[in-house]
């Protein structure tokens, strides 16, 4: 098969799954982790440093040759985006910034419309930007129109583990929109990607589920394992389902019945 | 002493602590590890040995931590 790799944000992306660095244990787990996922696009944040308690950098843990996305997560507006994504950028972390403005502290919703504020400003600025919103079509072409690199609907509330319950939704993005489109929050189950990638999406980004596994080397895997299937059979057409059943063995030539009762 | 805003928090610095670079260091932060908004613009590291605090300057200190 011929390689199947994600053109997005000026890289070449071999693995669709991208994997968020919260909730883990310790550094050395995660990094297990994301080796085991063999991720390439890991997402951390940013936070003003604990003075009495300095935490040791989270950018130890990440492999090498990862690519790694800034998330705003705790701006509440898109001025607050644009200045977060100048600090990451003088902090050298490159120009990918998943602009995340949360509205909303008991879904956790995001804010479309300053989303697509800040994908304005940041796009002019050289970022490649890669919005977080609810799912919205039109918001899409918005979003595209102002030079998002790729747009992250969610799949359900973040951490809420209940997989693409926006799906009608996504897949008009998908189908209709020139960018990737990546789901992004509430996958739960290394299935709930595996649907992601067969309906078309470009990659999911995962942190929750992995993060807090009993196992989260094992889970890294399993996702991994489910974003490459999922992937595989998009790639090859899903058949259409129908609603009675046909044999997968043949029905004639067996005990002498003549085939032609059938 | 001079008087200034450290995430947020108001917070007398020593004399002896002249620059951005000297506060950073103080603190005993690695400047690898952490980015800088002085007086709500970035600042860029190569740039804390020179620039001297004054009273009532404002800065955020921030590092990367895991999130999703």
């Amino acid at each position: 098969m011929m390689e199947d790799a994600l053109e997005i944000g000026g890289k070449i992306i071999k693995n669709r799954l991208f994997v968020g660095t919260g909730k883990f244990a310790h550094h050395a787990l995660m990094r297990e982790a994301l080796l085991a996922a063999r991720a390439e696009v890991v997402t951390v944040a940013m936070r003003r440093v604990d003075r009495k308690n300095h935490a040791s950098s989270i950018l130890s843990g990440i492999p090498e040759g990862c690519t790694i996305m800034v998330n705003t997560s705790g701006a509440r507006n898109a001025e607050e985006v644009e200045r977060i994504a100048r600090l990451a950028r003088a902090g050298g972390l490159g120009d990918w910034i998943k602009i995340e403005i949360t509205a909303d502290p008991k879904y956790l919703l995001p804010d479309n419309a300053e989303a697509l504020k800040a994908t304005e400003a940041l796009s002019k600025e050289g970022f490649y930007c890669f919005p977080y919103v609810n799912p919205d079509y039109v918001l899409g072409k918005r979003l595209v129109e102002a030079g998002a690199a790729a747009v992250m609907p969610l799949g359900s509330p973040i951490g809420s583990n209940r997989g693409l319950k926006t799906e009608e939704i996504v897949r008009i993005m998908v189908e209709e929109l020139p960018v990737p489109i990546i789901v992004d929050a509430g996958l739960g189950r290394p299935s709930h990607a595996c649907h992601c990638m067969e309906i078309g999406c470009a990659a999911v980004l995962v942190n929750t589920a992995i993060a807090i596994a009993e196992d989260p080397v094992a889970m890294a895997r399993a996702f991994s394992l489910a974003v490459e299937a999922g992937r595989t059979a998009y790639k090859m057409g899903l058949p259409e389902s129908v609603s009675f059943g046909r044999a997968s063995s043949p029905l004639t030539g067996f005990l002498g019945a003549s085939g032609e009762e059938r | 002493m001079v008087k200034v805003r450290i995430n947020g928090k108001e917070t007398s610095v020593d004399r002896d602590v002249r620059t951005v670079l000297d506060l950073i260091l103080k603190e005993g932060l690695v400047p690898n590890d952490v980015v800088v908004e002085y007086n709500r613009q970035v600042l860029p590291r190569d740039s804390w040995g020179e620039t001297c605090l004054k009273e009532g300057d404002s800065l955020e200190i921030l590092s990367f931590v895991g999130g999703g």
